[in-house]
């Protein structure tokens, strides 16, 4: 199948790419573009390790067609950190230990980077529910609320 | 896990799409994808063509029309979790979307992909029997409509016709005396029901006048449970009726057999999300 161009802003830079129609954004991103922060876990859409920042919206990058994300502006969790350092949702996960062996965090990171634009003063019962789409299976999930309750508390004073 | 191959093409107004659909053969329509993609993965599809219509926005959106809610089939679940119209005036459907999924395939799943796909376990189906809804279908020889009740044929097989798109879904206001209920049972987040009921009550002082108990995954389509609601309508529903139809909720469900559970589990699932839905939908009704 002839490979098609696409073009799309990632984090920040226009790229182009050209890919098969029936590639997922999330190889595009990882075997094409070399940004392996997004993870490839599950692949059926359950995990969320590979999501990504589509247009303002998390998405599962495993379930999305890179030719659907011709012309779109995608942040990956490489995107989150500028000069300045680290964004407040990496530093919360670091301070708090919101992790362990660390496969789902970029999912996690970029998902908790959206939430708290989504959702700036969440409840704990609001963080798990927006943050349901990820999985992890080591924390048990106590250290990745506080992390997303010690990141809104930053944005927030910011 | 990739897809096996196929040719991509971008619809870009509902007429493209029909044309499009005539000139691939077993081409596909794609909605949301977080159906249909998995299954192409997985070789349970393998389309030659993909039409993605996610690029139309006249299929987008959503608007009251008298005491109508008219939804655009490419609305998300999070548009409809979002709508205030829906929120103040069909709030069935905010609470059933609140429960598909997770927040990231909410943002890429659409109630009319939900609606037309064919999965028994996908929700929208039995809320807009619950509902009463009318589909409002385009294909090469113009609109047709139809209403939701008799849509849904069995698994992956539903009325629509080869060339139609779904283009809409209207749902009634739920209005003074009205109730719903709805109850999901299912493992964790992201997983489709063990069993799931959306019921609506219309009450006509305390008598029901109307009741529609529809059920999700227990069997090959979403279906409505007129044995259970024919036990109620034109009654003061106690829980001695409430008990009677839930038996007969019980002898219509016809569920598959998987992880989630055997038949029997399942159907006494579907039996007792209808019991709660219908408690939950009188009460609402009754204020």
């Amino acid at each position: 199948m002839a490979k098609q161009h696409v073009s799309f802003n990632l984090n920040g830079k226009q790229v182009d790419a050209l890919v098969e129609p029936r590639e997922l954004l999330v190889h595009t991103i990882r075997e094409t573009l070399s940004l392996t922060g997004t993870h490839i876990g599950c692949e059926s859409s359950h995990c969320g390790a590979c999501t990504v920042d589509l247009d303002g919206k998390s998405v599962k990058s495993c379930t999305v067609l890179s030719m659907q994300a011709d012309g779109s502006e995608l942040k990956t969790v490489e995107g989150l950190a500028d000069a300045e350092g680290l964004h407040a949702v990496q530093q919360a996960f670091i301070q708090e230990h919101g992790l362990q062996c660390g496969f789902c965090t970029p999912g996690m990171l970029i998902r908790a980077y959206r939430f708290l634009q989504e959702n700036p003063n969440p409840t704990e019962e609001e963080i798990r529910w927006g943050m349901s789409g990820n999985l992890c299976r080591c924390t048990g999930y106590q250290n990745i609320v506080k992390a997303v309750q010690t990141a809104a508390q930053t944005l927030q004073q910011a | 896990m990739i897809p096996s191959e196929f040719e991509y093409h971008k619809a870009t107004s509902i007429q493209d799409a029909i044309a499009q659909l005539g000139a691939h053969e077993d081409s596909k329509l794609l909605a949301g994808g977080h159906s249909l993609l998995p299954m192409m993965k997985l070789r349970f599809a393998e389309p030659p063509h993909l039409i993605d219509i996610n690029g139309i926005e006249e299929l987008r959106g959503i608007r009251l029309e008298g005491d109508t809610i008219c939804i655009g089939a490419m609305t998300t679940e999070n548009e409809l979790i979002e709508s205030e119209i829906l929120q103040q005036h069909c709030p069935l459907l905010v609470e059933a979307a609140r429960l598909v999924a997770d927040p990231q395939v909410r943002n890429r799943g659409t109630i009319g992909g939900d609606v037309a796909h064919g999965d028994p376990g996908n929700d929208h189906p039995a809320v807009m029997l619950a509902l009463d809804a009318t589909l409002v279908l385009h294909g090469p020889d113009g609109e047709r409509q139809q209403s939701a009740n008799g849509f849904f044929l069995g698994t992956y097989w539903n009325d629509l016709q080869e060339q139609e798109i779904l283009v809409e879904l209207r749902v009634p206001v739920i209005k003074k005396g009205v109730g719903h209920g709805y109850s999901k049972l299912k493992r964790k987040t992201g997983d489709y029901a063990v069993a799931g009921s959306p019921v609506v009550i219309e009450l006509d002082g305390d008598v029901c006048r109307d009741i529609r108990i529809a059920l999700t995954n227990v069997a090959p389509m979403a279906i409505r449970a007129e044995a259970a609601e024919n036990i109620l309508r034109g009654k003061v529903i106690d829980d001695a009726l409430i008990e009677q139809a839930a038996a007969e909720v019980l002898a219509v469900c016809d569920p598959a057999e998987d992880l989630r559970g055997d038949v029997l589990y399942k159907s006494h699932m579907g039996a007792e999300m209808a019991r709660r839905s219908i408690r939950a939908a009188l009460q609402q009704a009754r204020g």
